[in-house]
């Protein structure tokens, strides 16, 4: 092949990516959440707990697009004004979640031997606890009312499988003669590690955290409709649906909708950035 | 309606393209060949030449992207070319099979391949139990010692040569007028290769099949094929009989690749390789005109024009070229390489020996078994001199470079010295200036270089370890060693995914070079790499060697390449030396039986027949070496030697048998010489 | 064979011991933390001792968790600080209720998931491969009591189709009708748990019908039909096996928010009840429980996959 074939691919699948549909829309809804969460201040027509007396649990009009809920308060602003805090943590999580989960695959699928062993019997053990009950657990335990506790345990609830991916990847890296190579010009440890090894597993992590960004907003908005790890009265998605759906049988779908919707299709717009990229990658 | 005289293959003016994204790439130009029943013919070709295709289409079976654009295949004069799907179907459970490489992942690892062969007879009707019955007789004409256990085993459990037979007993049992055969042995060590091509010409004997051979092995076509066809870039450059093509080559490919194989005889001290310049293009391109214009140095205007056709030679022989007449006697094309030595910075040296080894071995825990895989080797190694280790699989001979270089520590007792001076055990414990003093060249420089790295980062960081230079010295050196190795500043920047084995491989030896190296091993550098390109890379060692006095420790399983580089060779079998001498001596006797049986195993180009001596029965595991000497059971000189007991009971020493030359073996080396003459 | 069982079973036990001890420490990470948290901000000092007392939080920590510890392998769960009863008369009769969800929804579950997953790989690159494997994995990641009250909301209250609560509490308790009644809670599962499984098996498929081996057979003459399940499906199904393993985990967490959506009395609602009330209790020892069973569930798919792989077990039995 010739080097501008060889360098005409790599440009090609560079536009595959930009140019896949599935890239192109997941993009745009996340990034129009995004913009909510960066202005959703300036945007939302009312504060988030602004009541209004006369208008309570009133269907979708002009006025209140969304209609507004038992408490008189505004669908529409509460929904804008909740995009900020589920982005936030689902985002800080998962970079926790995936800077401390490379860190031990790194770790782990170099140096093998021991540390390896007991980190693998603590991924499985923790792997057998479904991440929602850990999460449940301790936040309960913590007295978690904080987001940044919420944070910190789904961060860690995701360690393991990240870790599990990179070490994969990393023994495969790691029996490869480049390796070898880099250990017969004297490199050390931390050289072969991080200017080696990880740019080789870059592409997996970077699928995996996007894959993993998809789950933290299914978490996060789980457990705040289980009423884990949230301020109370903070316009969260989750808590707005625990708090108004039972007012489904009664016909009053709306102010349950919204948020849910919100909610599917953040999720929906973060897992099809992440399958464009699977696809591209072949992984 | 066929005849005896309607060939059982004939390809007529057969062109196929592949649809890659969204283009149409020629692959196959215009092919005509014919087979003629019971008849074998070859098809040779490097990379990229479509020998594959041609192989599957004869099949009907081209990939998702693959379309046959023109032109017919006709099996025993039907065209089936536009056959329907289940007409194929029929015809490949009763009239053609095809065996290919890799036979282990040929067979599905999750039935018994007993069963697996059964399923043949079963499909022209048989009934299961009487399939099971013939699956063990077919088991038995590929000659596999004791069938019945064999078939109930799954097909991980296989040697690789096994599992060829039992492919090739699977194809056989359809009893079909065409047996395709796709590198069917490429892979497969020398000794067991050796069987399985007899075995293939028996049954051909046997059954009369017509063979289709493909393979980049002129040595094994010579040897298995009764006429040949050259294949370059999807076009028939030239086809005759056997013999006519390979005594009068007449198109400047053939002639080309003949001359850059390092035939017996030829050896670095007197011979110079010949290079065909250029790399095989890519599967694929377009030609306006002949295919091998751009690299021909015989080619004009008119060549890069025009289309030639074909041309007869003599009968049969027929090339397509213009300067038919012209090719045999086409100048030579030799590179030179431009490197730039720094020998100066080595130390005056002490003594003769470069490199010391002595008394290593090395034991690896596997599933918790302990498995010897080098066992007590001693060697040494001159200056400016290159040692051959040549073996089979599980010889060790990895192995033995990885304990050199410390990249595995050996045993208790192991010591390696170099230059007078006793390296540590150890990499991490070794001096900066003696690691940069021993250095690898990998098999495989996809593996080998870091594919997120530019070239000059490769390099560059090379130096700057080991020379201790700044970054842009270090840059700067890089540049000159790549460029000395024939590497183009265009391409100083890119990233080794952007470049062609060949210029890969060169790039990863400027690394190796980057440290100013008394030592470089080269393990089996060429192996992954297309013959023409392999002349050029054995080449530029050569130069380097004699510009910089530079010592190779060259690992290979190619005897012809081995022989042609090296200037001592040790011959290892089951972690042991059991035969080290000069390049002349080892390969002219008086042999080892091992390696007697070694060389006997190799298909000469030249055509000539050498005497086969077999090697009876299987390459025992290193966890559960034979006693006495290891080779015994297997051994072709043991019967009839007089010292049977002793080659059973006691392992023998490696003894000087000659000056210079060393062996171990019971036998004297008297009686050997007068067996093997 | 056999002791490769035993070898796996060793690794089973540790791993539960290795959670039953996260599990402890994250329960008790802030010292006297428990007696404050359940009796809440207005309990006095005594109150706080006497709580300590009754429930043993006054002994060290390793004392308590190997008192623990010792009163599970007995069988005994602890007592409920909620209640003042043993724990096993909560969770016992709830995890009843949940295992037959869990099973209706295993039983919907497993059959779809792989028949999409053999769909969507025969038909690759086609729309149906698409829509099932962008649509499986982009309803994976709604969660389950987002679908919970969406099929709440049009099947059952809007279209009346299928009863909204998953208790049938008053009439016909016959099985039959029970496992109706769980349909629309097993359905919220199966939109989440389908997506991955689909994939993973897809993948299966595809990497078998790509194999060298289906090539030969093709090229033996077996059409492509008889090549695909003689050869293809057996090779195909051993990776499934494992993933299905891996969700047994997000099937019992998912229980949670669908027990809750569906007022069912099951292991969900009572491990949500003991978060509210910080019934640490009930909360560890169920929290073990399910572990058990996901264990249990994995070594069960080694075992099976060891079984059908001959590459494992022609090794083991060496």
């Amino acid at each position: 092949m010739s080097n501008e074939e060889r360098r005409t691919i790599r440009r090609e699948r560079m536009q595959l990516v930009v140019r896949n549909k599935t890239f192109l829309v997941g993009c745009s809804i996340l990034g129009f959440w995004l913009l909510l969460s960066i202005f959703g201040d300036l945007i939302a027509p009312r504060g988030a707990s602004d009541q209004d007396f006369e208008f309570v649990s009133v269907g979708p009009s002009f006025k209140y697009w969304f209609g507004t809920d038992a408490n008189g308060q505004d669908v529409l602003s509460r929904v804008i004004l909740g995009t900020r805090l589920i982005v936030v943590m689902a985002f800080s999580a998962t970079t926790l979640g995936t800077i401390v989960g490379t860190a031990i695959g790194l770790a782990s699928g170099y140096f093998k031997g021991k540390f390896d062993m007991i980190t693998m019997r603590l991924i499985e053990a923790i792997s057998a606890i479904p991440v929602l009950i850990i999460a449940l657990l301790a936040i309960a335990a913590l007295e978690g009312r904080s987001p940044t506790l919420t944070v910190i345990v789904i961060g860690f609830v995701f360690t393991p499988n990240i870790g599990r991916t990179v070490r994969a990847a990393v023994l495969g890296e790691a029996e490869l003669e480049y390796v070898a190579a880099a250990r017969l010009r004297t490199e050390r440890t931390p050289h072969i590690l991080f200017r080696e090894i990880l740019p080789n597993v870059l592409p997996p992590i970077i699928v995996e955290f996007t894959v993993r960004l998809g789950y933290a907003i299914f978490a996060i908005a789980t457990l705040s409709f289980l009423g884990a790890g949230v301020e109370y009265g903070s316009p969260n998605w989750g808590s707005q649906i625990a708090e108004n759906w039972g007012n489904i049988y009664s016909n009053i779908w709306w102010p349950t909708a919204f948020p849910a919707l919100a909610i599917a299709s953040l999720a929906v717009s973060v897992n099809l950035i992440s399958d464009s990229l699977l696809e591209v990658f072949e992984l | 309606m066929s005849t005896a005289n309607t060939p059982t293959l004939e390809l007529r003016n057969l062109e196929v393209a592949y649809t890659v994204r969204g283009i149409d790439r020629e692959v196959l130009r215009d092919i005509s060949l014919s087979i003629a029943p019971g008849e074998a013919y070859g098809l040779v070709g490097e990379s990229g030449c479509g020998k594959s295709t041609a192989a599957f289409a004869a099949m009907r079976y081209l990939p998702r992207n693959g379309k046959i654009t023109g032109g017919a295949i006709l099996f025993e004069g039907k065209n089936i070319v536009d056959m329907a799907d289940d007409e194929v179907s029929s015809l490949r459970r009763s009239a053609i099979s095809m065996v290919y490489q890799n036979p282990a992942t040929a067979l599905n690892p999750t039935i018994r391949v007993g069963d697996q062969v059964a399923e043949v007879f079963q499909l022209s009707g048989i009934s299961k139990s009487d399939s099971l019955e013939m699956a063990q007789a077919a088991l038995v004409q590929v000659q596999i010692a004791d069938p019945a256990q064999v078939m109930r085993r799954y097909a991980h459990q296989l040697s690789g040569g096994m599992a060829q037979r039992v492919v090739i007993a699977m194809a056989l049992a359809s009893n079909p007028r065409l047996l395709v055969m796709d590198e069917p042995t490429t892979g497969l060590d020398a000794t067991v290769e050796a069987e399985v091509l007899d075995l293939v010409r028996e049954l051909r004997r046997d059954t009369g099949t017509a063979v289709l051979f493909i393979s980049h092995n002129l040595g094994v076509i010579r040897h298995m094929c009764d006429r040949v066809g050259v294949l370059y870039a999807g076009a028939l450059v030239e086809q005759g009989a056997t013999a006519d093509l390979f005594n009068n080559p007449s198109h400047p490919y053939t002639v080309g690749l003949l001359r850059c194989i390092p035939r017996g005889g030829l050896h670095k001290s007197t011979d110079r390789l010949d290079t065909i310049p250029g790399t095989p293009p890519a599967l694929g391109t377009h030609f306006d005109g002949c295919v091998f214009a751009s690299r021909c140095s015989l080619a004009d205007d008119n060549c890069r024009t025009q289309l030639p056709q074909m041309v007869t030679i003599s009968g049969a022989h027929v090339a397509r070229c213009f300067h038919s007449d012209k090719a045999i006697s086409m100048p030579r094309s030799i590179e030179q390489t431009e490197f730039v030595s720094q020998s100066e910075i080595h130390a005056t040296h002490s003594g003769d020996t470069l490199l010391s080894i002595n008394h290593l071995s090395k034991i690896f825990t596997q599933d918790g078994h302990k498995v010897q895989v080098i066992n007590d080797v001693s060697l040494n190694l001159g200056f400016g001199e290159t040692l051959g280790l040549v073996g089979e699989s599980g010889s060790g001979k990895t192995t033995i470079a990885k304990l050199v270089l410390g990249l595995v520590s050996p045993e208790e007792g192991g010591v390696v010295t170099l230059d007078g001076k006793g390296l540590a055990k150890t990499l991490n414990r070794r001096d900066v200036h003696d690691v940069g003093s021993m250095q690898i060249v990998f098999q495989n420089p996809d593996q080998a270089l870091n594919r997120r790295h530019s070239v000059t980062r490769i390099v560059g960081r090379a130096v700057e370890r080991l020379r201790g230079f700044n970054v842009s010295d270090a840059i700067d050196r890089a540049h000159e060693l790549l460029s000395g190795m024939r590497v183009e500043a265009s391409l100083h920047s890119a990233r080794p995914v952007q470049l062609s084995g060949g210029l890969k491989q060169r790039v990863a030896i400027s690394r190796a070079f980057a440290g100013s190296p008394q030592i470089v091993v080269c393990d089996e550098p060429t192996s992954a790499l297309d013959v023409s390109v392999q002349a050029a890379i054995l080449n530029l060692l050569v130069d380097l060697q004699k510009q910089d006095g530079v010592s190779f420790i060259f690992i290979s399983h190619d005897l012809g390449v081995v022989r042609y580089i090296s200037d001592r060779i040790a011959v290892l079998y089951l972690g042991r030396v059991i035969e080290f001498g000069t390049s002349q001596r080892v390969f002219n006797g008086p042999f080892h039986p091992y390696t007697e049986a070694l060389l006997s195993s190799v298909p000469n180009i030249d055509g000539s027949i050498r005497k086969r001596i077999p090697l009876t029965g299987v390459v025992p595991s290193p966890s559960n070496p034979p006693s006495g000497c290891v080779l015994n059971p297997r051994c072709p000189r043991k019967a009839g030697s007089g010292y049977e007991t002793l080659c059973e009971t006691e392992e023998p020493n490696l003894t000087e048998v000659e000056p210079g030359h060393f062996m171990r073996c019971h036998i004297p080396v008297a009686n050997l010489k007068q067996l093997q003459s | 064979m056999k002791q490769f069982i035993l070898k796996r079973l060793g690794l089973s036990v540790v791993t539960v011991f290795l959670v039953a001890v996260i599990v402890f420490f994250l329960t008790h990470i802030l010292p006297g933390n428990v007696a404050r948290q359940y009796l809440g901000r207005g309990a006095t000092e005594e109150d706080l001792a006497e709580f300590r007392r009754v429930f043993g939080l006054d002994r060290s920590l390793l004392a308590q968790l190997f008192g623990w510890i010792g009163d599970l392998l007995h069988g005994d769960l602890g007592q409920s600080m909620q209640y003042r009863g043993p724990v096993s008369d909560i969770l016992l009769p709830a995890i009843g209720y949940s295992s037959k969800l869990a099973g209706v929804a295993f039983f919907l579950i497993v059959p779809i998931s792989i028949a999409g997953g053999v769909i969507a790989a025969m038909n690759r690159g086609k729309k149906i491969d698409r829509a099932i494997t962008v649509g499986g994995l982009s309803a994976a990641v709604i969660p389950e009591f987002v679908w919970a009250i969406v099929l709440v909301l049009t099947v059952g209250v809007t279209f009346h189709i299928f009863p909204v609560s998953a208790f049938p509490d008053e009439g016909d308790r016959s099985l039959l009708n029970q496992i109706w009644y769980l349909i629309l809670p097993s359905i919220s599962l199966l939109l989440v748990l389908f997506g991955y499984i689909a994939r993973i098996t897809r993948a299966g498929v595809i990497e078998a019908l790509e194999s060298d081996y289906m090539r030969t057979a093709v090229l033996k003459g077996l059409t492509r039909r008889k090549a695909v399940s003689k050869h293809v499906l057996r090779n195909a199904l051993l990776p499934t096996i494992a993933v299905i393993a891996s969700q047994v985990p997000y099937l019992i967490g998912g229980l949670i928010a669908v027990e809750i959506v569906f007022n069912y009395p099951g292991f969900g609602t009572i491990l949500k009840g003991a978060v509210d009330a910080r019934d640490y209790s009930v909360l560890q020892s169920g929290v073990i429980i399910s572990s058990l069973v996901i264990v249990i569930f994995q070594l069960i798919a080694d075992i099976l996959f060891a079984v059908l792989n001959p590459r494992i077990r022609q090794k083991v039995s060496e």
